[in-house]
């Protein structure tokens, strides 16, 4: 996906040029492998710092919340979805963006890389077409970027921006064959038990840095629940009931609306698969209600709505 | 001070000769990286490993810690009276700490331990651990210790020093605790001229591996509110989600919050890590947050790392180069750019 | 090694209700261990952390001044989890303080000099203990001319109204009491706010160290008063609040430039106030 960086340079610059936008919103190349840095700039001097590749992985919407300016960002296909997510829940209006829609070949997962290279130190990574090379001081190996994507990234079925005012190339081909929710299937299969055990044993690492909720654009309360003092309904240290608390109520907080854009995976600092929560309750939004978040404009978000043919069972 | 050479198999035994005496720490791979753990039948040490994803600080301040207990039982003679709680300090070792890590613990320390106040979970337990470290033959791509103070075979913090020549370890005791501890540890040779000068060879060669170097020098010469409202700030922050990976990922960030814990009638007051980049870490019980913008956060944390430490504990800088906030940032803030732009800053008149 | 994080026991021995909303009251202490009220010694301007096993704790100034032996008294306004719950006890409930913490109001420096207090609201507590202080007979030798301007929004909100009232008799102190506005006919004190009694009442810095105890607002209004009376910023002293948790200088929250606020403060002169950050 090196290829859209021109694409994108080029309408960075008429935007500020033309004075479309104040500001634009996109990334700049990483000082690490892997690794790139959001940047937001304000002048058509800065956008040669733009720059996008398979590394792209965090979800700029987080930086939208609370601008009052007019902003041109770019965005792939869950990106847009929770760019579209935001406007519906008036977080940003449509006219304050101009958006510039990426068609997403997914992005590359870093931890699976590094474990591919047995955990070597990476020096330099380079992206070519399908392909990506990882060097470090005595190896060099080529992968495809197909078999090392981000495991949202491999199941995505929303790959192009379901809302844009540009594209920077043409849409790609939408997956179709993939069973998204193949690691939720065998958790359900568990016995209560082994549920209890499989999800303590998971966020047993936990340090409780909330990187995932900080770098999930649902995540926007002024005041997070874990944070309120007057009561406190979760503990600040790291016992493991409070944390389990954390993780499921957050995910309850996003039921609905996630787009499994796997910021929250890819920053965790300790490698707890937290997409584990969210999508059980992604899979029970579109198998009980037929809904899938962020996809159009003239969706009221799921929870805000009651359709009489919704699935009502709980009701007695 | 004592000089031995152990062989890695002789070496390994040894540690586990010294299981009465000490607990001992040794990093162990656990999924996807090293942490420290205590050394144990089923889990195999990995002296090759470059360094441990979470700081071994946790050894000495753990994340969490029971500081007082109380009852809250108005029938009990001691209602409402905060006790100390027992704690254990029986003798540890941490066998394979990186010299950057243990370095961090002496820039930590003039926080607990001052003439004013003496923190005495901390300085018990710090006095209690023995620090045999490894030395790094190989520094990383994101290590920048040789520019902040210490060196991949610096002994600044380390009782005792482990040089990996290969199939042996070089083993030399710096000060009396690590004097203690080798003369309790079994086996092992006298080491000779060779093993000591091939130690001094790698030594003399690791530093020079670290190719990035972070200007330090003018940092005390920088007036303390000009650098506060040098414009690069804003465009430093941007990136920031202001969660807490850097800080408690780092070896030598220490803030911490004390909050009461009570189930029942039963209570704890309990010492946590916090962090400073959280919005409520200065909230006032007013509601007034002298630190509400995410800007204002980013920049005290690094003022107070490169600027506001140095002016006040004549210590160097309040980083020890270990590159884990480098490699682990979610949206690659890069503390050795921010070092560079704070000491190249250039005041009005200059 | 001494714990500094271990309170002190101590019994509530007399609650006052002192404002008329009751968010202010003010707490006498009594140490449950007679030996500990020696190891408390303390001197004006320093502060405690009230500690309520369950609940947290809160660093309050100390109202009390040294010279009144057998208690400490805090006054406490009910702002959050702790405040709220102290103000529901009841004397005899134990609990416990921690401290004396911070820095004090520069007593050295300000033998034989004209002293200058200015107060609003409920801030005022530590002045209380300073005012006692310099007003001992032991003590009140060592200064010249003491002003106090002290105001609050209404009558109803001035804090220890009757040692008010018996400190406007002597003639070792000028008082100058005042409020933002009332609609009592028997108000027998000046009408107006703090800078601005401060302005018509305070004209001379001549040998004059001048502390400031107040709200952020009337501290930015009285601060251009003095300069212009001519207090250079080495002889205004102020005093700061900040969220803290230890009070010691350890867990970093209240950290302002290179200073805590906890242990370098939270006495400060505006001059080293310039020098830091303005993130109070």
């Amino acid at each position: 996906m090196l290829e859209y960086t021109e694409k994108i340079r080029e309408t960075a610059r008429k935007l500020l040029e033309e004075g479309k936008v104040d500001v634009f919103i996109g990334y700049k190349k990483g000082s690490v492998p892997m690794m790139n840095q959001p940047v937001l700039i304000n002048n058509a001097d800065q956008v040669d710092l733009l720059h996008w590749d398979s590394n792209c992985g965090l979800n700029l919407c987080n930086y939208l919340t609370g601008r009052t300016d007019r902003i041109g960002i770019v965005a792939n296909g869950c990106n847009s979805r929770n760019i579209v997510t935001h406007i519906t829940e008036n977080q940003i209006k449509r006219d304050q963006l101009y958006i510039v829609g990426i068609p997403c070949k997914g992005i590359i997962d870093h931890r699976a890389v590094q474990m591919a290279v047995k955990q070597k130190e990476i020096l330099e990574i380079k992206e070519q077409g399908d392909t990506f090379t990882v060097k470090g001081k005595d190896f060099e190996e080529t992968f495809n970027i197909k078999d090392y994507l981000q495991r949202n990234c491999s199941v995505c079925t929303h790959r192009n921006p379901v809302i844009s005012d540009e594209m920077v190339a043409p849409p790609v081909e939408e997956q179709i064959e993939v069973d998204a929710y193949k690691d939720v299937k065998e958790i359900e299969g568990m016995d209560p038990d082994k549920k209890w055990n499989f999800f303590t044993r998971m966020i047993d690492k936990c340090i409780r840095c909330y990187a995932c909720r900080n770098a999930c654009p649902l995540c926007y309360c002024p005041t997070c629940f874990v944070d309120e003092s007057k009561p406190q309904w979760v503990g600040k240290s790291s016992d493991p009931i409070d944390t389990m608390t954390f993780h499921i109520l957050r995910a309850y907080h996003c039921a609905g609306r996630c787009t499994d854009c796997g910021a929250c995976e890819r920053v965790c600092p300790v490698g707890i698969p937290i997409r584990q929560f969210t999508k059980k309750l992604n899979k029970d939004a579109q198998e009980l209600f037929s809904w899938e978040a962020g996809l159009t404009l003239d969706q009221r978000p799921l929870l805000d709505v009651f359709r009489p043919d919704d699935y009502n069972d709980f009701i007695r | 001070m004592t000089k031995k050479i152990y062989t890695k198999e002789e070496w390994t035994e040894a540690l586990k000769g010294l299981a009465n005496t000490y607990k001992i720490f040794v990093p162990v791979m656990e999924g996807d990286f090293h942490t420290f753990k205590a050394l144990d039948e089923k889990k195999i040490p990995d002296l090759d490993f470059k360094n441990t994803q979470l700081s071994p600080k946790s050894l000495v301040y753990p994340q969490s810690e029971r500081m007082f207990e109380y009852t809250l039982d108005e029938n009990a003679p001691d209602a409402n009276i905060i006790k100390e709680s027992e704690k254990d300090y029986s003798p540890q070792a941490i066998v394979g700490i990186r010299p950057c890590d243990a370095h961090a613990f002496q820039i930590v320390k003039p926080n607990f331990d001052n003439p004013e106040y003496q923190d005495p979970w901390w300085i018990k337990r710090y006095e209690s651990t023995t620090f045999v470290g490894l030395g790094c033959n190989d520094p990383g791509p994101t290590c920048f210790c040789t520019s902040v103070g210490g060196g991949p075979f610096s002994e600044k913090g380390l009782d005792v020093l482990l040089y990996d020549l290969g199939d042996t370890f070089l083993v030399k005791a710096l000060t009396d605790k690590g004097e203690t501890f080798l003369k309790k540890t079994q086996g092992g040779k006298e080491a000779d001229e060779k093993a000591l000068k091939a130690g001094e060879e790698l030594a003399a060669g690791a530093a020079d591996k670290i190719e990035v170097k972070v200007q330090t020098d003018r940092l005390k010469d920088k007036v303390q509110t000009e650098l506060f409202d040098a414009p690069f700030w804003d465009d430093v922050a941007f990136a920031c989600i202001n969660c807490g990976i850097c800080t408690y990922l780092c070896p030598t960030c220490w803030c911490f919050d004390i909050q009461d814990e009570v189930l029942g009638k039963q209570g704890d007051r309990i010492r946590n890590w916090d962090s400073c980049m959280f919005p409520l870490f200065t909230l006032h019980g007013s509601g007034h947050n002298p630190r509400s913008k995410k800007v204002q956060r980013v920049r005290q944390r690094f003022m107070h790392k490169f600027k506001y430490y140095v002016d006040k504990y004549n210590n160097g800088v309040q980083c020890s180069g270990c590159g884990r906030c480098v490699r682990n940032c979610p949206v690659n803030i890069d503390i050795r750019e921010i070092c560079e732009l704070m000491n190249g800053f250039l005041h009005e008149n200059q | 090694m001494k714990n500094p994080y271990l309170p002190y026991p101590v019994r509530i021995d007399k609650i006052i209700t002192e404002t008329e909303d009751r968010n202010l009251k003010t707490f006498r202490f009594v140490f449950l261990n007679p030996e500990d009220e020696e190891k408390f010694s303390y001197i004006p301007g320093q502060f405690a952390e009230l500690s309520i096993a369950g609940k947290g704790e809160s660093p309050i100034g100390i109202a009390s001044s040294p010279t009144e032996k057998g208690h400490v008294t805090f006054t406490v306004n009910k702002v959050g989890l702790v405040t709220t719950r102290l103000h529901n006890m009841k004397e005899g409930d134990v609990m416990g303080i921690r401290g004396p913490l911070g820095n004090w109001y520069p007593w050295k420096e300000m033998e034989g000099k004209n002293v200058v207090i200015i107060g609003g609201g409920f801030a005022f507590t530590t002045l209380r203990s300073s005012i006692i202080y310099m007003l001992h007979p032991e003590n009140r030798s060592r200064f010249k001319d003491i002003s106090v301007v002290y105001g609050a929004r209404n009558p109803g909100m001035l804090l220890y109204k009757d040692e008010l009232a018996e400190w406007e008799q002597r003639d070792d102190i000028h008082m100058h009491i005042t409020v933002d506005g009332t609609d009592d006919p028997d108000w027998k004190y000046n009408i107006g706010f703090v800078p601005t009694i401060t302005e018509q009442k305070i004209t001379s810095a001549d040998n004059a160290i001048a502390i400031v105890c107040g709200p952020p607002i009337m501290i930015k209004f009285t601060q251009p008063v003095l300069e212009k009376v001519g207090f250079p910023p080495e002889r205004i002293i102020l005093s700061l609040e900040m969220r803290m948790k230890c009070g010691i200088g350890m867990c970093g929250r209240c950290n302002i430039g290179d200073k805590y606020v906890c242990k370098d403060g939270p006495v400060f002169s505006l001059a080293q106030l310039k020098n830091m950050p303005p993130e109070y």
